[in-house]
């Protein structure tokens, strides 16, 4: 995994995790500990500003808002779990965008018959997936075949996907979707934002994929140790292949959600979400080293961050300052689990005298 | 190995008591709830080589690192020459003399070796040019002092283990006035020449009036090295002997506190066919025209030299070390074995020798490293793991058919004994229902009491039909637990052996010849 | 210039293996230019080689900080951020108050290296991966200079500041970058810090054991590339004649792929300077050369991306055929 935190003293014992089967409230400290900072984060913004925090509007806004950021950090958390990491996340999702983009704009015209616009979203859809996929694979291959370090590799694909997308575009948007696109990013289905049911479906399949298939058992596996994983019979190069494959078809459907929103694209969007996937994933007890990490804890942060955010707008913060605080915020986070930690640590050791 | 060293220490040497310049009186520790040592006395004479031995956990460890000044006894005193000090620091304790060189020798791979001898140099005035002459005097000199020649120029990284532990010695004597060395199971990498050439080091020290001690559980390096041993039990120091006052039995004895009774096996009687055949395998630079046959139910051991080619033969049966030409036959029929999925899909499984980090995966659960290698089978529809058939598993090969002790498997298995941890790893391979079981060393780094619980299971799934090849280092197990002997050398099989008629000192005999 | 593993002497088989990789960087970079000036005749005039330097000063500053935090285990992605905050602060201090070049580059030295130092005590007391501290870091410093300037430049830069300072016709930024590099380059292989942090890079444990005083060392590596930064953000004011908040923001990126193609290790305890020297001059051929072909920069992105990608994974399979040649015993 990434560069050794080892010139540190190691800490005491190592800390009991809890499965990944289930992630009851009494067992994780984690889920307890974000459930708690929601409530908190929930009242406080809500006392601060009562008539515009709690209304129903403000709650859709979010709605619409954290998926996008949501199925980023879970393109994120595949990787972080295998015990590395893709930087290249938003690169890719903007590069499947403007390639979907592309076929849209250049495809359809206002007079366009249903049935082309039909043809042609499938068309792009499939397009966009292509690309995602192509550089997963690309990913995949060099980090599971050569060895090279992930970090570098997705800084590679990073560096030169974007290259790609901005030498296509000269930087510049490309924009107009037919409102079947529109729709998934601004509909409701049964009152629930589309992007919403998108996410939280990527979630489940996410959520399920990682702890009941033997795909997830195997990257948690990998994540905590490559070799011994292979030396059980695993074949640990075409898993790896796979994160970053997922890691890559996660991206494509966050590009899709983009894209429907801000009815366009751009090479340079929301570059500012890479950090923030990393820290909603750290933040919610994804284990930087590899081999730990839940869905729901993943979820549960991304909604704390999600409040934190949108009350930050609605008191006037500016959204450098809010960022700035994104950025103290992770900070803290990673005091706070090297606290459980160790704390944990001390009530395993106490355990273990009884 | 004792018959075989070439020059062994002079008996003057041996039987002269020096003076006893350090001396630990009435050591107590306890880590949280556990006693780690109860009244220890503990002492180690000028210029003497002394074995601190003891099962993993006995305590030994904890002593040293008391010694070394990185712990504080909660009792007891530690007097160097003479004088009391209830606890030391680390730096007060090289001041003293003590230098410790850790089982992976601490050494820099991307220095060179005389930067790696001399890097003390850079510590106390890290700002300061560094004088790359002074540098190079320094490590010669203490080449010269112990009598070896290091390659000043290689990096560390590029040298074969038993050259990097003759730099680490060389570092404890670079620095201030070593009066002690302190080396932990030095012999565990090295070949049989190379433990002779260490020896002859160790001798060297002694005549510079340099006292070396050792900490172990390896019967046999104790045994061959050491002129006096003291031996912990639980947290217990047992007693202190001279090396000639005891053999392998009563060494084991006093360490495990069992007294072993082991007999022969009867020669094996079964007459079904073959389940795996071997027929001129060869794979360059490793092994050549092995031919070889293991049936249902046999114990074939398979010893040999470090570097014969034992566990590169035995990768090449478990698909991970793909042969150059040669046959294997698994049930009479040839198999092409590229992949280790391929081994086990044929029913063949591979205990590996390094637990710790090819074995398990530490920080994850024992369940989850019981069935990492049967993921495939435990999967229904959707291509999901069923939750009932995977309990069923664990029930059966943790609880059930090994008894791994503890109360539950959702725990990290780092936190398991190391024999305990050993019962996982078989667990885990049993559950790939093998029919060929190649266990590597499996006794490496398990207390000598726990290896007679490994055993039994052995001998339990023998019995049960599976055919196993047991490769070990440990001669004298091999013998006890084998139908039949196979010895290996430079890649060539050069011997069966019916244990019943073969002697060990035979068997080492044909290993070194 | 002395090798990183040496004390003296002929080579050995992983310092031969290094030679070779040294070897190999500069024998691409001569092809490179050799293609270019054939296919470009400006291409190896004076005045275009002493553009193509000074333009890549900024980055050989930054990027002799970057080496000396990779060599030592750890990464550092905040020193863009760094120098952007230590560059505006310094300039308004100037502005304000006035001052000389001591001055400036003592500020500018000072601000970065506290800023990095701040790195270094996170990394240290949090237990965290380098990577995510320093995107934190990252991400704070520059989020807070955009909140506090408002995205606003600094124009009226002292006259003093902005004054041609070539010497002997070579552009001041090339002669801070030059001394920058000489200096890094002594500190790793003449001074025992340096020999230091090639030992924490190497084996953390043993450099622990053997007595390195690890927070101390944390702080150095870190503050010296905070100080690097300052340096670096100052000498970029000087050149472009005014501070851009956001004129640095990116180049993490493009310095860490020259310093990786150098040779430099993400693992820890391998590079030198003349190694990331070689990186840079590698990838400012490439871009020069596509510039004067007429190739948009828009493509450099790309085009910087392959290259590491390239050179990494080929660095790798060389390491991998090596590995499988030697036949490793078990026990």
């Amino acid at each position: 995994m990434p560069i050794e935190a080892a010139t540190a003293p190691a800490p005491a014992a190592p800390a009991p995790r809890p499965s990944s089967a289930l992630g009851w409230l009494g067992r994780d400290p984690t889920i307890t500990m974000l459930i708690g900072l929601i409530v908190l984060a929930a009242v406080f913004f809500g006392a601060l500003a009562p008539a515009r925090f709690l209304s129903g509007e403000t709650l859709r806004a979010m709605a619409f808002q954290m998926p996008e950021l949501g199925i980023l950090a879970l393109a994120m958390m595949i990787p972080l779990m295998s015990g590395g990491l893709n930087l290249a996340i938003i690169a890719t999702a903007n590069l499947s965008a403007l390639v979907m983009a592309a076929i849209l704009t250049k495809l359809l015209g206002p007079a366009s018959a249903p049935s082309a616009v039909a043809g042609v979203i499938a068309l792009a859809l499939v397009a966009g997936l292509a690309t995602s996929l192509v550089v997963g694979l690309i990913t995949g291959v060099i980090v599971a075949f050569l060895g090279v370090h992930p970090i570098l590799v997705t800084l590679g694909t990073m560096t030169a996907v974007k290259g790609i997308a901005v030498y296509a575009t000269n930087g510049g948007v490309i924009g107009g979707f037919p409102p079947a696109i529109l729709y998934l990013g601004n509909g409701t289905l049964g009152g629930v934002p589309v992007p919403m049911v998108l996410f939280v479906v990527c979630a489940v399949v996410v959520a399920v994929l990682m702890s009941h298939a033997a795909f997830g058992v195997s990257v948690r596996m990998i994540g905590s140790n490559e070799r011994a994983t292979r030396y059980s019979g695993v074949a640990t190069d075409w898993m790896l292949v796979g994160v970053y494959v997922a890691s890559s078809v996660l991206c494509w459907v966050a590009a899709v959600v983009m894209m429907a929103r801000f009815n366009s694209a751009r090479a340079g969007y929301a570059e500012s979400y890479l950090l923030i996937t990393i820290l909603a994933a750290v933040l919610g007890g994804v284990d930087p080293n590899g081999g730990f990490g839940k869905v729901l804890g993943l979820f549960l942060s991304l909604v704390l961050l999600q409040i934190i955010s949108t009350g930050f707008n609605l008191l006037g913060f500016s959204p450098h300052l809010t960022e700035a605080i994104w950025g103290a915020t992770m900070i803290l986070a990673i005091a706070i689990a090297l606290v459980r930690d160790r704390w944990m640590a001390r009530l395993w050791l106490r355990g273990t005298l009884k | 190995m004792a018959d075989l060293i070439s020059s062994p220490a002079p008996e003057s040497l041996q039987t002269a008591p020096g003076p006893e310049f350090i001396e630990m009186r009435g050591i107590s520790k306890r880590f949280g709830g556990v006693r780690a040592l109860t009244d220890v006395s503990f002492s180690i004479r000028a210029a003497e080589i002394h074995c601190l031995a003891g099962e993993n956990g006995c305590g030994k460890s904890t002593l040293i690192k008391i010694l070394s000044g990185v712990h504080a006894p909660d009792e007891g005193q530690i007097m160097l020459e003479g004088k009391a000090h209830s606890h030391l620091t680390p730096a007060a304790s090289q001041r003293f003399g003590v230098q410790i060189i850790y089982q992976d020798l601490s050494l820099f791979p991307n220095l060179s070796v005389a930067e790696n001898i001399a890097f003390g140099h850079h510590i106390p005035t890290p700002v300061r040019l560094v004088d790359r002459p002074a540098m190079r005097r320094r490590a010669q000199a203490v080449m010269q002092r112990l009598k070896i020649a290091l390659p000043l120029d290689e990096l560390v990284g590029a040298l074969p283990i038993a050259t990097r532990q003759l730099v680490a010695i060389c570092r404890a004597l670079a620095g201030e006035q070593a009066r002690l060395i302190v080396m932990d199971e030095p012999t565990a990498s090295l070949t049989h020449q190379e433990v002779t050439a260490l020896l002859a080091t160790i001798h060297e020290l002694k005549r510079q009036g340099i006292a070396t001690v050792f900490v172990s559980h390896r019967l046999e390096e104790v045994l061959t090295i050491a002129e006096r041993v003291t031996v912990l039990r639980d947290g217990r120091n047992l007693g202190t002997y001279w090396v000639r006052e005891l053999d392998r039995r009563r060494l084991g004895e006093l360490i495990t506190g069992h007294v072993f009774e082991s007999s022969l096996k009867p020669p094996w009687s079964g007459q079904a066919a073959p389940v795996l055949e071997v027929r001129g395998l060869s794979r360059a630079g490793q092994y050549a025209e092995v031919d070889l046959e293991l049936r249902p139910g046999e114990i074939l051991g398979l010893i040999g030299r470090l570097g014969a080619g034992r566990t590169e033969l035995a990768l090449s049966l478990f698909g991970m070390n793909p042969p150059d030409s040669g046959q294997i036959r698994v049930d009479g029929k040839p198999v092409q074995l590229r992949t280790n999925r391929a081994a086990i899909r044929r029913k063949i499984a591979y205990v590996s020798e390094d637990r710790l980090s090819l074995g398990l995966v530490m920080p994850q659960t024992i369940a989850d490293n019981t069935v990492i290698s049967v993921l495939d089978r435990l999967t229904g529809r959707l291509g999901l793991i069923e939750g009932a058939r995977r309990a069923k598993t664990i029930e059966r090969w943790i609880f059930q058919e090994l008894r791994v002790k503890t109360n539950t498997a959702e725990r990290p298995v780092q936190q398991l004994s190391g024999g305990n941890q050993q019962r996982v790893v078989l667990a885990k391979w049993l559950a790939t229902d093998p029919r060929v079981l190649i266990l590597d060393s499996p006794t490496v780094g398990v207390d000598v009491g726990a290896k007679a619980g490994i055993f039994q299971a052995v001998d339990a799934l023998a019995a049960r039909g599976l055919a196993i090849l047991l490769i070990s280092d440990e001669i004298e197990e091999v013998l006890y637990q084998s139908h039949r002997i196979l010895v290996m050398r430079e890649g060539r099989l050069v011997g069966a052996y019916d244990p019943q008629r073969v002697s060990e000192r035979e068997l080492r005999e044909v290993i070194y010849a | 210039m002395p090798e990183n593993g040496s004390v003296s002497g002929p080579s050995a088989s992983l310092r031969t293996a290094f030679r070779r990789h040294d070897a190999q960087l500069a024998g691409i970079v001569i092809v490179m230019a050799v293609i270019f000036s054939a296919v470009s005749p400006g291409f190896l005039s004076g005045k275009n080689l002493v553009t193509l330097l000074e333009n890549y000063s900024v980055m050989a500053i930054m990027a002799s900080g970057l080496l000396v935090v990779l060599i030592s285990g750890g990464i550092d992605i905040s020193f863009a951020a760094m120098a952007a905050v230590s560059q505006y602060l310094v300039a308004s201090l100037l502005v304000r108050y006035g001052g000389n070049w001591v001055m400036a580059f003592g500020l500018a030295a000072l601000f970065g290296a506290l800023l990095g130092v701040m790195n270094a005590l996170l990394i240290y007391y949090l237990r965290a991966l380098p990577v995510i501290v320093t995107i934190s870091t990252m991400t704070f410093y520059f989020a807070m200079l955009m909140f506090v300037t408002d995205g606003k430049s600094i124009y009226d830069l002292p006259d003093w500041f902005t004054a041609d300072l070539s010497l002997v016709g070579i552009p001041f930024p090339v002669v801070v970058a030059a001394i920058v590099l000489l200096i890094t380059a002594l500190l790793l292989s003449r001074l025992s810090v340096g020999r230091q942090i090639y030992g924490l890079g190497g084996n953390p444990e043993a450099a622990k054991r053997v007595g390195c005083n690890l927070l101390g060392l944390q702080c150095f590596v870190y503050g010296y590339s905070g100080l690097m930064a300052g340096v670096a953000g100052l000498v970029q004011a000087h050149r472009v004649e005014e501070v851009v908040p956001n004129a640095l923001i990116g180049r993490e990126l493009d310095v860490l792929a020259a310093v990786v193609l150098g040779g430099a290790s993400l693992l820890g305890g391998i590079g030198t300077v003349g190694g990331t020297v070689l990186g840079i001059v590698l990838l400012a051929i490439l871009q020069n050369g596509l510039t004067l072909r007429g190739v948009s920069s828009y493509s450099f992105g790309f085009v910087t991306g392959l290259i590491i990608l390239i050179s990494v994974s080929a660095t790798a399979y060389a390491a991998k055929r090596q590995q499988k040649r030697t036949v490793r015993h078990a026990h």
